[in-house]
């Protein structure tokens, strides 16, 4: 009898666990909530540092699912059971699945902008998210304020969630800085004559390529950086934005009118992963993010053997990040059922 | 007008709307690897004036391009023009060019 | 702006505020920069709203205004905040109100050291005991005025004789609404709405019939800043973040403002004149300048009270505009007589600003 492995989340990292191990020989369950599989990356339009059609990854990852993938959308975690060697895990449909190891790729949610209050998110017409800009590429739509005038100047604003422990997240969201790099070149892109202004903490370009966007950002696309946190944006009577933030390159208070402001949405656990978590008496870090066997050297386990994680549900993380955690994820899990 | 002891303050703060960005737009049309600036201070770091006067060549680029021009006559005038500052820049900005044309700059427009 | 995106906030923030049996202390300065306020109040609590409101004769000032100007030490102002607490349990109460919003937050900021240090409190009940022989209990709810005004303004509403609509055009009077620093910044869950959008004078504008104003520099302090105010040589910095705010809520030509703090209604009505000698600016219609009102003047408005027993004459910017486009009467003759009818005299005219 083949082996059988539960993975509960069907974004990047649990795609591609799945794919790997089915690859291997096992009969794989890929568990969803929402009513398709593909997670965040299903709408995302392209992807950094190179700009690729995110739909492209997609493609690939499911082209190696086969027909030992049983995917099962629209279903949450009831409970989970341990028995003997195997975890059964009671579904909100009322069925259950057994299986002989469990990952969990449960992923992130994006932070909800509405609280940084200060920003107006959902007050403000023309304060938008990373997210939301991403839809309007997706659509191939051009990029207007809400009474549908071509912008002449965007402000995008970094870590908005994400070093802050106002809102509770102390930590860096990673991906933010390099998707705001990239979606100021993909503004200039569109429009032209539309200045851009990113104001910023740091520049966290910590992988490969990123710091050449950033480069090209400067040289290509005359892309502006003021380094400072956003701290209040307010409305004019004709709905454009009037953003405050120190210029500390400068020392000085800086304030300045823009059409529209983008707000680089951080990275937040999924609340599922905090269920089911609790559930199975998982350790959760600081950040909200799983706690894995050892963050250096059992990043893919976890204190219960035949419990795996991958991917952004132990912190935020790219997709090359998240492809190479999940292919490692399925060779552990390969190893120790081939081993016996 | 009454005298009542104290008096309205200037308002300390950069108003990037209200700021001509003339002299900005000149010095980067001409010498356009200035966008590459990261602000690392380098420049500043080593500049043979900076360490005598109040001279600041990263700060100088910067208040520029928020369109903050009105000590920028007195400032660059400092410059010996050695350039350390190109030499050492991590961005390969000209900023012998640079400081030519923002004298330029002065000339033509303000 | 989307609206909805605002009552999204202010449901957030929601706090218990006591409906009775409110222990009353006063401010400090109110009474001299706006001497009708804190008496409307009182007399809107009883006899509109037939609360028990009760005042002890005893009560001092919270110290917080020399807490603020670096001049009293916090352990100081604790003891005295102490006495007050001691005075409310001696007279029987357990909802205390207060009506300046230094002092709330100053109430706040120790009951909330006293919650994460309870040593402090013992020490400040050992001093407070030392030094007077008294002893408290802390208040089961503490409000500011203005929250016990919003949380009844549908009540008053009702009773009211007149609306904030102009009653030459029928349409709702703006209103520009300015809050307190101390009543949410520091503890942004002990204010209504929060600290961002705070609701509490917008609830009491929208219930009454009025229109809000959110302008760029809304979240700007007024500038009173205590030390900045107090020294002579200081005052402009003061004086400009006023003028900062005026500036910027000019283009929307409010009608008036509304104010729940000692400090704000006091230099955003003063600094006008002050600006207008200085500058020869006027803020609001053919050389008027804004109206700025403490809520209490306001609810005294909208239930018809006289203009005069509010204290609206000691204004430095004229109401009568505001009178005149509400349609509340008044007697110009009457506007500098005393209450024995005999004249207090006349100030003299300003140089710019318009006058009655």
């Amino acid at each position: 009898m083949k082996q059988r492995i539960i993975i509960i989340g069907s974004g990047v990292a649990g795609l591609t666990t799945a794919g790997v191990l089915a690859e291997n020989g096992f009969e794989v369950v890929v568990l969803e909530k929402e009513s398709r599989i593909g997670g965040h990356v299903r709408k995302w339009d392209r992807l950094f540092p190179n700009r690729r059609p995110a739909n492209e990854v997609m493609e690939f990852i499911e082209k190696v699912l086969n027909s030992s993938v049983d995917l099962r959308c629209g279903v949450t975690v009831n409970g989970v059971i341990r028995h003997d060697e195997e975890f059964i895990v009671l579904l909100s449909n009322n069925e259950t699945v057994t299986g002989h190891a469990l990952v969990l790729a449960t992923g992130f949610q994006l932070f909800d902008a509405h609280k940084k209050e200060e920003y107006g998110y959902g007050i403000y017409d023309n304060v938008i998210t990373s997210a939301e800009l991403e839809t309007i590429f997706k659509e191939g739509k051009q990029l207007t304020t809400n009474e549908g005038k071509t912008p002449h100047r965007v402000g995008i604003i970094h870590c908005v969630g994400s070093r802050d422990e106002k809102v509770g997240n102390l930590y860096c969201s990673k991906v933010c800085c390099v998707t705001g790099v990239k979606q100021a070149i993909e503004i200039r892109e569109q429009l032209p004559e539309c200045e851009v202004f990113s104001f910023y903490m740091d520049l966290r370009m910590y992988d490969r390529h990123f710091e050449e966007l950033y480069y090209e950002a400067q040289q290509q696309w005359a892309v502006n950086f003021i380094r400072g946190r956003l701290s209040e944006c307010s409305e004019n009577p004709d709905h454009t934005l009037i953003l405050k933030a120190e210029d500390t390159l400068t020392g000085r208070p800086l304030k300045m009118t823009v059409d529209i402001v983008i707000l680089l949405v951080g990275i937040i656990p999924d609340p599922e992963t905090g269920k089911i978590a609790s559930m199975l008496g998982l350790p959760i870090g600081t950040d909200g993010f799983l706690m894995s066997g050892d963050e250096h050297i059992k990043d893919n386990t976890t204190t219960i053997p035949g419990i795996y994680l991958t991917g952004a549900v132990k912190g935020p993380a790219s997709i090359v990040n998240t492809i190479a955690d999940a292919r490692a994820t399925a060779q552990q899990i390969t190893s120790r059922f081939m081993a016996g | 007008m009454k005298d009542f002891g104290y008096t309205l303050q200037p308002d300390f703060s950069i108003d990037f709307d209200r700021n001509d960005k003339r002299m900005m737009l000149y010095v980067v049309n001409h010498e356009p690897s200035l966008n590459l600036c990261i602000g690392c201070g380098s420049c500043t770091a080593t500049c043979s004036t900076g360490h005598f006067t109040s001279f600041n060549i990263r700060a100088i680029h910067t208040l520029l391009r928020r369109g903050e021009t009105h000590q920028l006559k007195q400032e660059i005038r400092k410059c010996m023009f050695c350039g350390k500052c190109q030499l050492v820049c991590p961005r390969g900005v000209n900023l012998r060019n640079v400081i030519l044309r923002i004298n330029r700059a002065i000339e033509q427009i303000g | 702006m989307n609206i909805e995106g605002k009552r999204r906030v202010w449901k957030d923030y929601q706090k218990e505020i006591a409906g009775d049996n409110f222990f009353y202390v006063r401010s400090c300065v109110r009474q001299n920069f706006f001497p009708g306020s804190e008496k409307t109040f009182l007399r809107i609590l009883k006899e509109e709203l037939h609360k028990d409101i009760f005042e002890n004769a005893a009560h001092t000032t919270c110290s917080g205004i020399g807490y603020h100007s670096d001049i009293v030490p916090f352990e100081t102002t604790m003891t005295i905040v102490a006495r007050q607490f001691a005075l409310m349990t001696e007279s029987g109460y357990e909802n205390f109100a207060t009506s300046c919003i230094t002092s709330f937050g100053l109430y706040t900021e120790i009951l909330e050291t006293w919650h994460h240090f309870p040593e402090v409190e013992e020490r400040i009940r050992k001093h407070l005991k030392n030094a007077t022989g008294r002893e408290f209990s802390k208040p089961k709810n503490l409000s500011h005025a203005s929250d016990i005004i919003f949380k009844f303004r549908k009540e008053i509403a009702a009773v009211g004789k007149y609306r904030l609509i102009n009653h030459y055009t029928g349409k709702p009077l703006r209103a520009v609404e300015h809050i307190g620093c101390h009543y949410s910044r520091m503890f942004p869950s002990k204010g209504i709405g929060g600290a961002e959008y705070p609701y509490v004078l917008i609830g009491m504008i929208e219930d009454w019939g009025g229109e809000v104003i959110d302008y760029p520099e809304r979240r700007h302090c007024c500038g009173f800043g205590f030390r900045q105010y107090l020294i002579q040589a200081n005052r402009g910095y003061s004086l400009s973040c006023s003028k900062k705010k005026f500036d910027s809520m000019a283009p929307y030509k409010p009608d008036f403002i509304l104010t729940n703090c000692p400090g704000c209604p006091m230099f955003l009505d003063r600094w006008q004149y002050t600006i207008s000698e200085m500058e020869g600016i006027t803020y609001g219609e053919n050389g008027h300048g804004i109206p700025v009102l403490t809520y209490e003047e306001l609810a005294g408005m909208i239930l018809g009270y006289d203009p005069w027993d509010l204290g609206l004459q000691v204004h430095q910017v004229p109401v009568e505009p505001l009178l005149d486009k509400m349609g509340i009467p008044y007697n110009a003759d009457s506007k500098f007589l005393n209450k024995e009818g005999a004249s207090m005299g006349k100030p003299k005219a300003p140089s710019f600003l318009k006058f009655y």
